[in-house]
């Protein structure tokens, strides 16, 4: 689709959700009430890692004003020997993370939960739950997870024929690295570690459901996708998905966190018990301690090259810490590594590890800024030591159309070398640097994705239209989606109305994750268009009496063509809708599709730090992320991933992570040491955006949101390097830790 | 989940009366920034809550017979900054207090609060100190002075004693060349808590440095005055060695703890690097 003809796709318009969340009407998932409404609350394990005796409820039950108590006995088991996968997840280890079923594998892991006519007597209530634990020994870190003598945390888990927090390994080979190697003339290999950081969503977890006696459903919660909350609810409480009706709430942040149920089973639970509306919401706290973070990790990166700098072989070694049950995200780690270069001998090699902190969950792009992170430092060396501009490293082996990346495909046409050549051209880049300060540059690539996505286009009496997608609004899909619907019909984008269905008004749509929502959403969304638009021209054919072929339709209205034209007064969308029931009846049509054809995104970042070199303190001045995003459908969206992704991972860079005191629990589970960066942390972030569209969709678009959160803890490392001459190969770059390194210069060596 | 009484007093009286009957379940509620977020995680259960708000002794600006300042201990940070003579005569004061928490929180906070919460990490103590204010209390048995630096006794107690409650702080008059400074290091910019603070209060006449107080925060179970590191500057023209044996006092001064916000070797350096860096700023006010 070309670009200049177009009237909306490509205009930054006011968005839909503005007005309600500007004033405050927006309806989050705390703000639901309803009639005879009680509260629930979890009982969580005081424990990093034990064996759950007993547990005796009976005083909590006798408890005045309490309604209901659950336990694990009244959420379904999936049995260990029985893998049942839904989605990316298994529900043999959401059971268990939801509530812990003989062990507790975290210290705030659920083992019970309580509903109270007040939040307080539900929390009393919990204190009088009584639970025999046998603590255990408890393995936090990688390496004591992997030690001969660590707790094993699964009786039942083994590794290469022994007992082992092993969970699984994923590896991509191409070529052969040992020949590749040595073909090389420099050869750099280093260890790298990364702290687990959480996604930091602003609204905590939160859920109101209600469970009828005939045990008809409804669950308003937060999540990213209603019908993942449908299907997981309805596993782990034993209802039909035709019972539960899950409504999405508008969502304050998930960033890949809401992927996943932690209270909806339970509140369904407590309600079907207590004959009551349960309402429960996590504390910050809670969100902290029990919601799942992404991984921490270590890694061994070895690159060799010629001394041209052209790439002979790669390969990355990958440890991700998965939480308490497997699931680490390994794929993104092993697969986006070294997806950006053409490397002919490449092996990636990633091992899924459980430790005793709470499982993880997605997190944007999860796994591959794990993976990316000792590559891209790797090649900054690199291109040190030959004497090459790091650019031009990465342009010399840069992957292209018809590249075969490392873990697999054969990509088709694809913006990475753009990003690297205007980052080369952006002044940025050539901006003279002062005293103390340093610049870093790092590539990215996220797999993007399709997958299952409906739509229903309806246009209203008064000829104005209403749009149904399935998939929670977290990065601008609203807007997009009304830009898009507005062009194909050619009216004014304010004449669209674009909502999100819940389980029972909108047909099977997956995720909000993957960055696949505008891609796939926009397609379903223009094949519906399509036939709302072929059923206006048959409208108007039928009122002209000429063949509906012989009519197009252009500029918001129905025009006679061909041999017709000029015949008649053009149709607009507002006259044939007033006159739908005579010449038809209702206009409206939908679509459902398993979508295919996202091709992967990349990009490259660019980072200005400046140190202080007496207090170890590294702030980001300038930063400027330039990305190949297909067809930016709203840029004023686009630019907003961009520097979200870009801001997330310059405080994964700098300061954030999980510290944990020596009984295993979270130190710091909330925003105050748990150190995000807040605004005045951050420059304003630049964005560049690159358009090549995606041959494989109607409007060009690929997935833009988490390709910026790859590059960046790459960027701001290299960037400190710069600044200051000191490698660091461990995030985060707390002041302390720059303040060891400057006064250690060797140790990076 | 047992209830909570609110009072809202217009006297002190009415609320020395109150705060001390509720034997030790009571609690005084000035910006509440502190008490709010401390009942809501559990730390405190209050029986009481004594607002204090409404009492005119503790939110008054006033200036004294000698020309310094009473200040109330609830009167608000963005209150005080505000007011202009006091902003010119104790810019460090004021820059200790004005960092605590967002502009929302700014509209609350109060040095009282801020002293009374036992904090070691306290952003407006170690300015208090160095600027040698005396907090003025009032309880069952009466009024009383006491020097800041006198009031923590360790993390989250103080040395008031039960029913007292703080009143205002008495600011020293200015004299010509003299000013102060605060700093702290947190690893962000803003809404953190500081992992070391300092603040500086310097007479400089002629050149010469004549009187100097230094405040250290987060370093030790309480506010430091560091008394070695202002004999360093004193009679000093402020050269370099005489910073650096500031700085070097400072750092001897630090008997902090390795914890969540950082270690003991990191704060122990940067109570040097701070020092210098405020005797720097409050210099060039003195001068100015």
């Amino acid at each position: 689709m070309s670009s200049n003809d177009n009237k909306w796709i490509g205009e930054s318009t006011i968005r839909p959700d503005g007005a309600d969340k500007v004033t405050g009407r927006a309806t989050f998932a705390a703000d639901s009430t309803m009639p005879g409404m009680i509260w629930g609350k979890v009982l969580r394990s005081p424990h990093a890692h034990a064996v759950i005796k007993s547990v005796d409820t009976s005083k909590a039950e006798a408890f005045p004003g309490v309604k209901a108590v659950i336990t694990s006995s009244d959420i379904v088991d999936f049995p260990i020997d029985t893998p049942f996968p839904l989605g990316i997840q298994d529900m043999r280890w959401m059971c268990r993370n939801v509530m812990a079923r003989d062990k507790v594998l975290f210290h705030g892991h659920p083992v019970a939960a309580v509903a109270a006519m007040t939040e307080a007597i539900a929390a009393e209530a919990c204190k009088l739950i009584e639970i025999d634990y046998e603590v255990l020994p408890h393995a936090i870190e990688i390496d004591d997870a992997l030690a001969d003598d660590a707790p094993i945390l699964h009786d039942w888990m083994e590794f290469e024929g022994k007992p082992s927090n092993i969970a699984g390994v994923l590896e991509h080979t191409k070529g052969d690295v040992a020949s590749g190697f040595a073909e090389a003339d420099v050869i750099i290999e280093r260890k790298f570690t990364t702290r687990p950081v959480h996604q930091g969503y602003i609204e905590p977890h939160a859920c109101l459901v209600s469970v009828a006696a005939d045990n008809k459903t409804t669950i308003w919660s937060s999540s990213q996708g209603q019908f993942m909350v449908r299907a997981m609810t309805a596993l782990l409480t034993g209802l039909s998905q035709s019972d539960i009706r899950a409504i999405p709430a508008e969502i304050g942040g998930g960033f890949g966190g809401k992927t996943i149920v932690y209270l909806e089973p339970l509140a369904t639970a407590l309600s079907k018990k207590s004959g009551r509306p349960v309402k429960m919401a996590m504390t910050r706290e809670e969100v902290m301690r029990a919601s799942g973070p992404t991984s921490g990790s270590k890694s061994v990166v070895k690159i060799g090259c010629k001394k041209d700098g052209t790439i002979t072989a790669a390969e990355g070694t990958y440890w991700l810490q998965a939480g308490g049950l497997p699931g680490a995200p390994v794929r993104g780690a092993v697969g986006c590594a070294l997806a950006p270069y053409d490397i002919p001998n490449g092996h990636t090699l990633g091992y899924d590890v459980v430790c005793n902190r709470s499982k993880v969950a997605a997190y944007r792009a999860p796994g591959a800024p794990i993976g990316s992170f000792g590559v891209e430092c790797v090649l900054d060396e690199l291109a040190e030591e030959l004497g090459l501009d790091p650019l031009d490293l990465r342009l010399k082996n840069a992957a292209k159309e018809g590249t075969e990346a490392v873990h697999g495909p054969v990509y088709p046409v694809m913006g990475y070398v753009e990003s690297l050549e205007s980052a080369k051209a952006h002044d940025h880049y050539n901006a003279p640097l002062g005293a103390n300060q340093g610049r870093g540059v790092a590539s990215g690539f996220w797999f993007n994705a399709g997958g299952e996505s409906s739509a229903q286009v309806n246009i209203t009496e008064d000829g104005n239209v209403v749009v149904t997608t399935g998939h929670p609004d977290i990065g601008g899909s609203r807007a997009g989606i009304a830009n898009i619907c507005a062009e194909l019909l050619g009216i004014d984008y304010k004449r669209v109305s674009v909502l999100i269905g819940d389980t029972a008004t909108i047909g099977f749509s997956n995720l909000t994750g993957g960055s696949r929502v505008l891609f796939a959403s926009s397609m379903v969304v223009t094949e519906s268009t399509g036939k709302v638009i072929r059923t206006l021209c048959e409208l108007a054919a039928k009122i002209w009496d000429i063949d509906p072929d012989a009519v197009d339709w252009e500029d918001g209205a129905a025009r006679p063509a061909g041999a017709n034209a000029g015949q008649f007064e053009p149709l607009t969308l507002a006259e044939l809708a007033a006159r739908a029931n005579e010449t038809g009846g209702p206009i409206g049509a939908g679509a459902q599709v398993n979508t295919t054809g996202a091709e992967g995104g990349f990009g490259t970042h660019i980072c200005d730090v400046e140190v202080d070199p007496e207090l170890g303190i590294a702030r980001v001045i300038r930063y400027t992320v330039l990305q190949d995003v297909g067809r930016a459908v709203h840029p004023a969206y686009v630019e907003g991933q961009m520097q979200g992704g870009a801001a997330q991972a310059i405080g994964w860079a700098l300061n954030e992570e999980y510290l944990y005191d020596k009984d295993g629990k979270v130190d710091n589970p909330g925003f105050l040491d748990y150190r995000m960066p807040v605004a005045s942390d951050l420059p304003m972030l630049d964005t560049h955006i690159i358009e090549i569209p995606n041959p494989k969709h109607p409007q060009g678009v690929r997935g833009v949101g988490e390709v910026p959160l790859v590059p960046g803890l790459s960027a701001v490392r290299n960037a400190v390097y710069n600044a200051i001459g000191v490698r660091f190969n461990d995030l985060p770059l707390s002041p302390p830790r720059i303040l060891d390194g400057l006064n250690v210069p060797e140790a990076a060596e | 989940m047992t209830d909570i009484q609110y009072l809202a007093p217009t006297t002190l009286d009415e609320a020395i009366r109150a705060y001390a009957a509720a034997d030790g379940t009571g609690h005084i509620l000035a910006g509440g920034t502190d008490l709010l977020v401390q009942t809501q995680a559990g730390m405190v259960q209050p029986g009481l809550i004594v607002d204090i708000k409404n009492i005119t002794d503790v939110t008054g600006i006033e200036r004294a017979a000698d020309g310094g300042f009473i200040v109330g201990a609830a009167v608000a940070g963005a209150a005080l900054e505000k007011h202009t003579d006091f902003a010119t005569a104790w810019p460090g004061v004021l820059e200790g207090l004005n960092l605590i928490g967002s502009t929302q929180i700014q509209g609350r906070a109060s040095l009282g609060g801020n002293l009374c919460n036992g904090s070691p990490a306290a952003d407006s103590v170690p300015a208090l100190v160095a600027a040698g204010a005396i907090l003025s209390v009032q309880g069952p048995d009466g009024r009383r002075e006491i020097a800041v630096e006198d009031v923590p006794a360790g993390p989250g107690k103080t040395n008031l004693k039960p029913g007292e409650i703080a009143v205002s702080f008495a600011f020293p008059p200015r004299t010509k060349g003299a000013s102060d400074a605060y700093l702290r290091m947190i690893p962000r910019t803003e809404m953190d808590i500081a992992v070391v603070g300092c603040g500086v209060n310097l007479t400089i006449e002629g050149g010469v440095c004549t009187a100097a107080r230094v405040g250290l925060g987060a370093v030790a179970p309480t506010v430091l005055l560091v008394e070695k590191a202002a004999n360093a500057l004193i009679d000093s023209k402020l050269d370099d060695d005489a910073i650096t044996a500031a700085a070097a006092a400072c750092s001897a001064a630090c008997n902090p703890i390795d914890d969540k916000r950082g270690t003991v070797e990191y704060r122990t350096r940067v109570a040097g690097v701070l020092l210098k860096r405020v005797v720097g700023i409050a210099a060039e006010r003195a001068q100015a």
